[in-house]
């Protein structure tokens, strides 16, 4: 079965096309020029420039993590371009009918239509190629609800106290060495505001894309639901297939205050690498989330991409009966190295947290769960759930588990379960004796294995991401 | 002795044909085994079996632990790690042991598990739908839509005793062993198989569920569709009555006649058919 599914994994990377798109992109190199000119191009306050100059210095103290179960070759970081935008993009459109059709055909290549008639209704999507927001669509219909969805550095112009009040308040420059690094270089990303007391009236999505040679992509969310609002959010991420690595480290901050809920989702497909592990996006990500009083948080992630991912999305739960959950579904295949978990801070009286990871390995990939739930002595009556499932493809991939538990509260609880198990070759041998074909039967049991997860993507994107693991799994036996 | 053996062999042929005079296809043999050698980890476990069944007919297939009788299911069906060494076997003509395991399904082959395996968080229902639609895909034949699907699966359910939020419940997951045998019994009646190998699905079973099991066999009985029902116990045969019963020891067919020899099993058990240990097994 080895071999077969060996046969299965090479096949091809869709999303690996590259665009023609003429941009103007920065040399390689970082110095505090690089930021002033960043910082320049986007037209920032000044206010902003100090911040990312700070960040840079920080960040030149501090030494990159080594405590992942992931190895690769040091990262030149000198030999990064920290900048890349389309040309066409210098002024920037103002509609649609102003964007290079070369970026939307690129984006219809993968199954995002950002013609508004186009798309699926209810959504609205910000596009973010390299290092700039390309177009954003539904803009007018959130406006009436008092919804602000816009890229970052618009939002920068528009609505600088929100964005100086929040702004590394749930990540602090200091943070981690990548969140540092974003800090001083970040580019683009999307920004939401939610007013008091609204239900956002659609599904909001982002959609990443990096297209340029060596270029690195740092892009920053930040995701504020004021009290008793509600949004969810989603987003996806492809890549070029390319021979060298490249590097993605993006900052994600969401404040939920009090009664707010978010709802967040990631479908991240990036370039993977090839089957002897060339090339592929090294994707070091910090998502993490706030909950003020009776706040929730949900974060669910399907995570079939990248040569080396290194994310643990987290819930800060600060205020009393706040909920944080994290809903989790990594593939890797070929060699992949997936480190990725999630961290639940319960402070507050009565918070509770729920951790549903599923990890699935194959080919000659590593897949591990880092988890951290700590119950610090505030947190009186705090109850966390972890239930950590492998499944093993094949007979030289691995599964890794690290949780980590720190309860300084007496009457907290926290409960872990972990499974691993393998396709078998009596499922498989069931399902091909009843006539299915067996990529089809791997992927219908890698599906059912996943299903507590994908139940709690919002109903398109649940599809997709069935389709999208049904791709990963394409030709993994036969 | 022998010679009266084989004509009653013939009458039962007979009558089998007499049931159903006008399709010519009982002319033909559905399966046909011949002189099949095969080993499991390179021991040898089938030492030249042979076997004719024909359309419509029930062959009962006993005998002693170890003699080779789920063997012959997983070796039919394709299994992985189950080699054949020589010999033959078709069904409808074709060459069975040159195609892929889902290929034999689809070309009508059905085997019902001893031990059904549980795929968690895959329903029933979309198991079935997958299993059929690639089944009809196979024939040329369009997927039926969920709606369609749905009302003949809430159907088998009934046949066979369970309920119909069962389709919605992981492929036997939590399901009890005489809920599991049920299952696999609910999915031959869905594919509709040419030739279907029951694989000691009377095994943990208590008679009120070996009931429910044989009425859904009993029900799928017709001209067309051939059974092997392979069993240690003569009492499931009590339910599902054969045309022929074979005693399969050390992986031949040692003696075959009608039902009664089923009874005579019982009563005297198989130590009196066991072939004489052969050189091999004696330096084992």
């Amino acid at each position: 079965m080895t071999e077969q599914i060996d046969k299965a994994l090479a096949r091809e990377y869709e999303a690996g096309f590259v665009s023609a798109v003429e941009s103007e992109t920065f040399e390689p190199g970082l110095d505090e020029d690089v930021i002033r000119r960043i910082s320049e191009v986007k037209g920032e306050p000044e206010w902003m420039l100090e911040w990312r100059l700070n960040a840079f210095r920080v960040w030149q103290e501090m030494e990159e993590p080594d405590w992942a179960h992931v190895s690769y070759p040091k990262i030149d970081y000198q030999a990064v371009s920290y900048y890349s935008a389309p040309k066409s993009m210098k002024d920037k459109p103002k509609s649609l009918d102003e964007v290079d059709p070369e970026l939307l055909r690129t984006y219809e290549k993968l199954g995002i239509p950002l013609v508004e008639q186009q798309m699926l209704a209810g959504v609205a999507v910000d596009a973010v190629f390299d290092s700039v927001s390309v177009v954003t669509t539904f803009r007018e219909k959130l406006e009436e609800a008092g919804v602000i969805f816009c890229p970052i550095s618009e939002a920068l112009h528009k609505y600088p106290d929100l964005v100086k009040k929040y702004i590394g308040s749930v990540v602090p420059t200091k943070d981690n060495y990548f969140a540092a690094l974003n800090c001083a270089v970040f580019t683009d990303g999307s920004f939401v505001y939610i007013p008091k007391g609204t239900r956002c009236p659609m599904e909001l999505s982002t959609y990443f894309r990096i297209n340029e040679q060596n270029t690195g992509q740092f892009e920053r969310t930040l995701i504020i639901a004021d009290e008793g609002s509600y949004v969810s959010y989603l987003e996806g991420c492809t890549a070029p297939q390319r021979d060298e690595n490249q590097l993605h480290a993006a900052v994600v901050e969401l404040v939920a205050l009090d009664d707010a809920e978010i709802k967040y989702s990631t479908v991240q497909n990036w370039y993977p690498g090839d089957e002897e592990g060339k090339g592929g996006i090294y994707n070091f990500v910090t998502k993490r989330g706030v909950c003020h009083t009776n706040a929730k948080i949900s974060w669910t992630q399907v995570e079939t991409g990248s040569a080396v991912t290194w994310k643990y999305p987290s819930c800060v739960l600060k205020g009393d009966n706040s909920v944080g959950e994290f809903y989790s579904v990594a593939l890797t295949r070929g060699r992949q190295q997936a480190d990725t978990g999630t961290k639940m801070i319960h402070i507050g009286k009565n918070t509770k947290s729920t951790i549903i990871s599923k990890g699935i390995s194959a080919g000659k990939s590593n897949n591990s769960y880092r988890g951290l739930v700590r119950m610090n002595p505030g947190a009186e009556g705090a109850r966390n759930f972890t239930q950590c499932d492998s499944l093993l493809i094949g007979d030289q991939c691995g599964a890794h588990t690290f949780p980590y538990v720190e309860s300084r509260n007496p009457s907290a609880i926290v409960e872990h379960e972990a499974t691993t198990s393998k396709v078998s070759d009596d499922q498989m041998f069931l399902c091909r004796q009843r006539g299915v074909d067996p990529e089809k039967a791997v992927s219908m049991i890698v599906n059912g294995f996943c299903k507590e997860v994908f139940k709690e993507l919002p109903m398109e994107f649940a599809v997709e991401a069935g389709k999208l693991l049904e791709i990963s799994l394409e030709g993994s036996v036969g | 002795m022998k010679q009266a053996n084989f004509s009653k062999l013939a009458l039962k042929a007979l009558l089998v044909r007499l049931r159903n005079p006008l399709n010519m296809s009982n002319e033909n043999t559905l399966l046909s085994i011949k002189d099949l050698h095969a080993s499991v980890e390179e021991k040898n476990i089938l030492k030249g079996l042979n076997l004719d069944i024909k359309p419509g007919e029930v062959h009962a297939i006993m005998g002693p632990n170890g003699a080779g009788k789920s063997t012959t299911g997983y070796v039919l069906s394709g299994r992985d790690g189950y080699e054949v060494d020589s010999g033959s076997a078709t069904l409808d003509g074709e060459d069975l042991l040159e195609m892929e395991v889902e290929d034999r399904a689809r070309a009508g082959l059905f085997l019902a598990f001893q031990y059904p395996v549980e795929i968690p968080g895959v329903s029933n229902l979309e198991f079935l739908k997958v299993a059929v639609d690639a089944q009809r895909e196979a024939r040329g034949e369009e997927a039926l839509t969920s709606a369609e699907f749905l009302k003949i699966a809430k159907e088998a359910c009934k046949q066979v005793n369970l309920p119909v939020s069962f389709l919605k419940r992981g492929v036997n997951e939590g399901f009890s062993g005489g809920e599991k045998k049920r299952n696999e019994i609910m999915q031959m009646i869905l594919l509709q198989p040419k030739l279907c190998i029951l694989d000691e699905t009377d095994s943990g079973l208590d008679i009120d569920a070996m009931q429910v099991v044989a009425n859904g066999v009993n029900s799928q009985r017709s001209p067309e569709r051939s059974f092997i029902v392979v069993t240690h116990y003569q009492r499931l045969l009590d339910y599902i009555k054969p045309d022929f019963v074979h005693v399969l020891a050390d992986g031949k067919i040692v003696k075959s006649g009608d039902a009664s020899l089923a009874k005579e099993l019982e009563a005297q058990g198989y130590s009196w058919l066991q072939a004489e240990p052969t050189e091999d097994e004696l330096e084992d």
